[in-house]
């Protein structure tokens, strides 16, 4: 088994991302108060048991919205890594297993994209693509491929002369099979962290987007539009930003967390 | 010195592959900067003049060259916005940035070096534990919010500085250094946890090595083994790390700067992707990109200087 189950590291892990999935699935079908609500008389109030996380500047419900918001950031970076992992996988294995001017012609392109940071891959799609939810996903996703293509490729050049790979070819297995049911479980230690990684770099790099305005706008709610909103608030509440703050971090590092412990159990 | 020959020509071939990149991105939008400019009810003349003017009606790979020809030369062409050279937009944006992410990588270099070698000799001990757990922690903190906490706590309630009151390096460097500060640990905070880590690990991995017995059979003690012998070794890897969170430094330089209102070339970028105004999307991109390209190509070099053995490959 891949995963050391002794593993504290990713009990927590595991514990702090399941309650944060929790969140966000149960925000999908109820919140405690309407996320969008406008109640001019509760402005501003501090945590208490009626708003576990306070109020905001138009009297809505901080925890309502914080739990559609951590929807969405899970939904973005799901889809991310969905289509990052996906294109990416391919692109990797084939290149990676046969090799050749293809390889070689399309890993100086993936090194001359990784130059450009992620997020900034992301901004120039952006830029390209308008606003929105599904242009984050799928700037996102496609500013993702390279690296993912880099880890794929690499596992597969380096498994791709092993004696398991040469014996199931005399076997008469067919490249394709080779690939993708031989090579391919073979490199989940390196590939599921790299997956695990891409997830929380993709909701970082959601957030940021949201924070500076070029991710997820309004309607749609998102952790990083809130903390941009917050900001403006800081002295008169500090929970604002403290709460959606938090919770980012809370989700990044139980994710985190869990693919530490899944290093460590791989190796 | 061949090697280092070599390691050049890679970096030109890939800056060029950038560029190309860089210029391909920005022929295939959808939108036409023209419409943008002169509205949606504009003449099919005026249109045509205009496409003429930004020299849109040209054959692709005649404009990349003028563009790559021009751009050597610090000419990026017009804004479609502010109707000024892109190069006069970027004057003195370009120094803030380089300035932050020069201060971040210095605060990088300096705290990760002597933490990892602490946290590498104290292994298993309490402290250690506490530094691997508090590192975890760091890590998962998104810079901008870091950022947003030290306006909070640094700026707002201990008013060691005033958020927003940005100085040009030009007016008063130091001023500007020490309001650039803050934003710098912002950036660097969750990029020193990864070092620290990233170091400790590979220091730990060559203590098992075999020179290191036989470093110690020779009658060295434990810290001049480490100094003298490991760490030379075991800072290769980290060097290349550390070249890799430079493309991390500039594009979280672009986010921080928007935390702190620092006028530098990440908020010029984002007014820019705003306003659809290409000409500075693509000039700012391409300048991050090369700089990345540069830094990794220096990184290359430092280790095959480090590490006779790389100058095989």
């Amino acid at each position: 088994m891949l995963v050391n189950k002794k593993s504290t590291s990713f009990r927590i892990g595991l514990a702090i991302a399941a309650v944060m999935a929790a969140l966000a699935l149960i925000g999908y079908v109820w919140t405690p108060y309407d996320p969008a609500a406008i109640t001019g008389s509760e402005k501003f109030l501090a945590p208490s048991l009626r708003h576990l996380f306070g109020t905001d500047n138009f009297g809505r419900d901080i925890f309502s919205r914080v739990m559609v918001g951590v929807g969405t950031t899970f939904f973005i970076a799901l889809c991310t890594v969905l289509i990052g992992g996906t294109v990416g996988t391919l692109i990797g294995a084939f290149t990676g297993y046969y090799g050749g001017v293809v390889d070689e012609v399309l890993m100086r392109i993936n090194d001359a994209l990784t130059a450009f940071p992620n997020i900034l891959l992301a901004l120039v799609f952006i830029a390209m693509l308008g606003f929105g939810k599904y242009n984050v996903i799928l700037a996102l996703g496609v500013a993702f491929i390279p690296s993912f293509a880099r880890v794929v490729r690499a596992e597969f050049a380096r498994h791709r002369t092993m004696n398991y790979v040469k014996s199931a070819r005399l076997m008469g297995a067919s490249h394709l099979r080779i690939m993708f049911r031989h090579i391919l479980p073979n490199t989940r230690g390196v590939v599921l962290p790299a997956l695990i990684i891409g997830f929380n770099n993709a909701v970082l790099a959601e957030a940021s987007m949201s924070y500076l305005g070029i991710g997820v706008a309004p309607p749609d709610v998102s952790l990083g539009y809130m903390l941009s909103e917050s900001q403006s608030y800081m002295m008169k509440a500090p929970w604002y930003v403290l709460c959606t703050g938090l919770v980012i971090v809370l989700l990044i590092l139980g994710v985190s967390m869990m693919g530490e412990g899944l290093r460590k159990g791989g190796s | 010195m061949k090697n280092i020959l070599k390691k050049i020509g890679m970096m030109l071939l890939t800056m060029v592959i950038v560029s190309f990149f860089a210029f391909l991105a920005f022929q295939v939008i959808p939108g036409d900067p023209t419409i943008k400019l002169l509205g949606s009810d504009a003449t099919a003349e005026a249109v045509a003049e205009l496409r003429a003017e930004l020299g849109l009606d040209r054959p692709f790979f005649t404009r990349y060259l003028e563009w790559v020809i021009r751009a050597l030369q610090g000419d990026f062409g017009s804004s479609y916005i502010y109707s000024m050279p892109v190069s006069q937009l970027l004057d003195g944006k370009l120094g803030v940035t380089a300035l932050l992410t020069g201060i971040a990588f210095i605060m990088i270099v300096a705290a990760s070096l002597p933490a990892g070698l602490f946290a590498a000799s104290h292994q298993g001990g309490r402290l250690d534990r506490f530094l691997t757990i508090l590192g975890q922690v760091v890590m998962a903190v998104p810079p901008f919010f870091v950022g947003i906490l030290l306006t909070l706590g640094c700026g707002l309630i201990l008013h060691w500085f005033t958020p927003g009151a940005f100085v040009a390096p030009r007016q008063g460097f130091w001023h500007s250094a020490a309001y650039l500060v803050y934003p710098a640990i912002a950036i660097a905070l969750p990029r020193i946890a990864m070092t620290v880590k990233m170091l400790k690990s590979s220091i730990a991995g060559e203590l098992e090595r075999d020179y290191v017995r036989t470093a110690y059979s020779r009658g060295n003690s434990p810290s001049a083994a480490l100094y003298r012998h490991v760490l030379r070794n075991a800072v290769v890897p980290t060097v290349a790390f550390l070249a890799m969170t430079a493309a991390d430094i500039v594009a979280g330089s672009v986010i921080i700067e928007q935390v702190f209102a620092i006028p530098g070339l990440g908020r010029l970028l984002l007014t820019s992707i705003a306003n659809r105004d290409f000409p500075v999307v693509q000039a700012i991109v391409v300048i991050l990109a090369l700089l990345v390209v540069l830094v990794n190509c220096i990184a290359d070099i430092v280790n095959q200087q480090l590490d006779p053995r790389l100058r095989l490959q």
